[in-house]
């Protein structure tokens, strides 16, 4: 290590020491660090950069040992970062990043929390240092991160809302940087020049606008006492609603069950389902939520063959809604609700627990009509039908078409085959077989029809 | 067209290359169905779902007793009196299709013969299975018209001579298990039909018939 940088203490196990409130950015690996002249400092090869909120760090890598120590550059000590250049040698060289970092007279990094810094006027030297990455990192993100944290100067929030002795070195710091025709004019006061100058007002406003949130947290902490009392008044509401239906005779008064309703409605909007809504057809947003999914779902109802897995119906919903999407419970509720409302479609669930959206139109028996035809053609009779070969020839999704080959199976219409090959089903010849004749075969039985597609193959 | 009634006939050929294949008519076109050995098999020994244990109850019900004949049928003409689960047997694979009994299955038909007195577990871990093709009543009936036919009654035989026995060539008894022999014979030995003893020779037991 030469005397240059300034020194970064590091863990036992290779991790550098964060200062007080400094927080780890980007890391990229197989990093050089050259200066522009050699007799600042000997390139440092082949290491791991790290950019934290306060610093840049480079360890030195190498999977034998763990690095003992650091080298560092302060954020504050640089003075400008270069923007890439992309040209045609770029494209087959590594990424480079490049930036100015202020030094100090002795040849040293400029270090900002030494108390150097209030009597070295001429620390106008500066040295153009080059990150070259070779390994694989990201380097475009690298230098985003790498502006982000140098605009937004941790460093000095740190020092000024913080420590108290921290203040004079800010101010210090501030003062004295880059008195080489820099960011700032001769009485201390900021100068607003290029876009240096763009970033200080940017940097002002952050500031700004850190300083009004923190003000508006000191409420949120009354806020919070304030919220339990709001929760106790919503139970409060919520148990008289309960004893005020609970209580009435059928002959219920027309404005009490208004207002009751509205009053429903606000403590769904907060969250807060009341309970009365399972006795009275649910709140008016859960009717008009089950209206409106049973006129959406239709389109894709057609599209699917009459049949439409829940999970999909609730994914089409919620993105064809775009806002306000609904939870999978909202859903349920809403399919749940259908039996109360004349509506086209219904919910099914399957014994194995898969759950639908069904047309009511939609007749069990005319799939099995079909299923059945299907799985007596040559080609079935052969080699069984598949929940994929049964999806395409239904024209419906092949979870629904295994679900109603599984039904149909309960029904002794079909028998499952598990092979190596997969779960194909083949129509019953069971029921047709006699046990005590068993070498029989009826002549114008499925088995025969069996039989004569089976031989016929080769 | 004459209607023939008659629901099937069989014939025996032998192909050239193969194994011996039975020809089976129903109507008037014929279909062949492989063999095993000498055992002619079904038509729906080809079927994939008769090896997969089905599920649905009637369905299940059937196919259970379809290979419970299967099982008796073929161990009755292959004379064979013990079925273990874990080796292979020729029944319960078809190279045809590609299809094996699994194990579950197996234990399933097994066990359904069990149920019904025509098999019986030999090991707790129902690894080993003993079928009965005929009962051990039937057996002892045998025994007893074996004895009959040939004037045994009042004679001396060891068990091995019933088993391997120039007199019992022609008898079912021919190669009988010795486990279901001896409990035949213990059998009619309750009920007064004969004595087993200890015989002179190492580990061969003797009866005394007094049928």
């Amino acid at each position: 290590m030469s005397n240059f940088f300034s020194k970064a203490e590091v863990t036992s196990s290779g991790r550098p020491v964060f200062l007080h409130n400094e927080v780890e950015c980007h890391l990229l690996s197989g990093v050089d660090l050259e200066p522009e002249d050699h007799h600042h400092f000997t390139p440092l090869k082949s290491g791991i950069l790290i950019l934290t909120t306060h610093r840049l760090l480079w360890l030195h890598s190498s999977s034998a040992t763990t690095p003992t120590s650091a080298s560092a550059i302060p954020l504050a000590a640089i003075s400008h970062i270069f923007s890439s250049r992309k040209s045609l040698k770029s494209v087959f060289h590594s990424p480079r990043i490049r930036f100015q970092v202020l030094v100090s007279p002795d040849g040293r990094v400029f270090d900002p929390g030494s108390g150097s810094g209030s009597s070295s006027g001429s620390g106008s030297r500066s040295v153009v240092v080059t990150a070259v990455i070779r390994g694989k990192g990201d380097s475009d993100g690298f230098l985003v991160k790498f502006w982000d944290s140098w605009r937004a100067r941790a460093w000095e929030s740190n020092e000024t809302s913080g420590s108290g002795s921290g203040s004079g070195l800010a101010s210090g710091s501030e003062a004295v940087t880059g008195t080489g025709g820099g960011l700032y004019s001769r009485d201390g006061s900021l100068r607003m020049v290029g876009v240096a100058g763009i970033l200080r007002k940017e940097q002002q406003m952050w500031e700004s606008t850190d300083k009004s949130l923190q003000d508006a947290f000191q409420d949120l902490n009354a806020l919070m006492g304030k919220a339990k009392e709001m929760v106790m008044l919503a139970e409060k509401m919520r148990q008289k609603l309960l004893s005020g239906t609970s209580s009435q005779t059928s002959g219920a008064n027309d404005e009490d069950m208004g207002s009751k309703e509205e009053m429903q409605d606000w403590l769904l909007s907060v969250g807060i389902i009341s309970p009365v809504t399972k006795e009275s057809a649910g709140a008016l947003y859960h009717q008009q939520l089950s209206r409106q999914l049973a006129d959406f779902v239709r389109t894709p109802l057609e599209r699917a063959g009459g049949m439409i897995n829940l999970i999909d119906a609730y994914c089409l919903f919620n993105r064809a809604r775009g806002t306000e999407l609904i939870s999978p419970d909202d859903m349920l509720q809403a399919c749940s609700l259908w039996e109360k409302f004349d509506v086209p479609v219904m919910l099914r669930k399957f014994d194995s627990g898969v759950m639908v959206i069904q047309n009511k139109s939609h007749s069990d028996d005319e799939v099995f009509a079909r299923i059945k035809s299907l799985a007596a053609k040559p080609e079935a009779l052969r080699n069984g039908v598949s929940p994929t070969d049964a999806a395409m020839s239904l024209g419906i999704a092949p979870a629904m078409a295994k679900e109603h080959l599984l039904t149909a199976e309960s029904k002794g219409l079909l028998c499952r085959d598990i092979s190596p090959d997969g779960f194909r089903f083949y129509i019953n010849l069971f029921p047709e077989i006699d046990p005590l004749n068993i070498y029989f075969v009826k002549d114008y039985g499925i088995c025969s029809t069996w039989i004569k597609a089976v031989s016929t193959s080769g | 067209m004459v209607i023939i009634l008659i629901s099937s006939l069989r014939f025996r050929l032998e192909a050239e290359n193969f194994s011996p294949i039975s020809i089976y008519c129903e109507g008037s076109t014929c279909r062949e169905m492989q063999k095993l050995g000498d055992f002619k098999l079904p038509h729906f020994f080809n079927y994939p779902p008769y090896f997969t244990l089905q599920p649905v109850r009637e369905t299940r019900e059937k196919q259970v007793q379809l290979w419970k004949e299967l099982i008796l049928d073929y161990c009755r003409t292959q004379k064979i009196f013990v079925i273990k689960l874990e080796e292979e047997f020729p029944l319960f694979s078809n190279s045809v299709i590609e299809r094996t009994l699994s194990h579950e299955a197996r234990e399933a038909f097994l066990s359904a013969l069990a149920a019904e007195g025509r098999a019986e577990w030999l090991d707790k871990g129902h690894r080993s299975c003993l079928i009965l093709w005929h009962r051990i009543q039937e057996w002892a009936d045998i025994i007893v018209n074996f004895v009959k036919d040939n004037g045994f009654e009042d004679s001396v035989m060891t068990v091995e001579e019933i088993r391997f026995g120039i007199e019992s060539r022609r008898t079912e008894l021919h190669g009988i298990d010795r486990t279901i022999l001896m409990r035949a014979l213990k059998l009619l030995e309750q009920k007064g039909k004969l004595a087993i003893f200890k015989g002179t020779s190492t580990d061969d037991e003797g009866i005394k018939f007094s049928v």
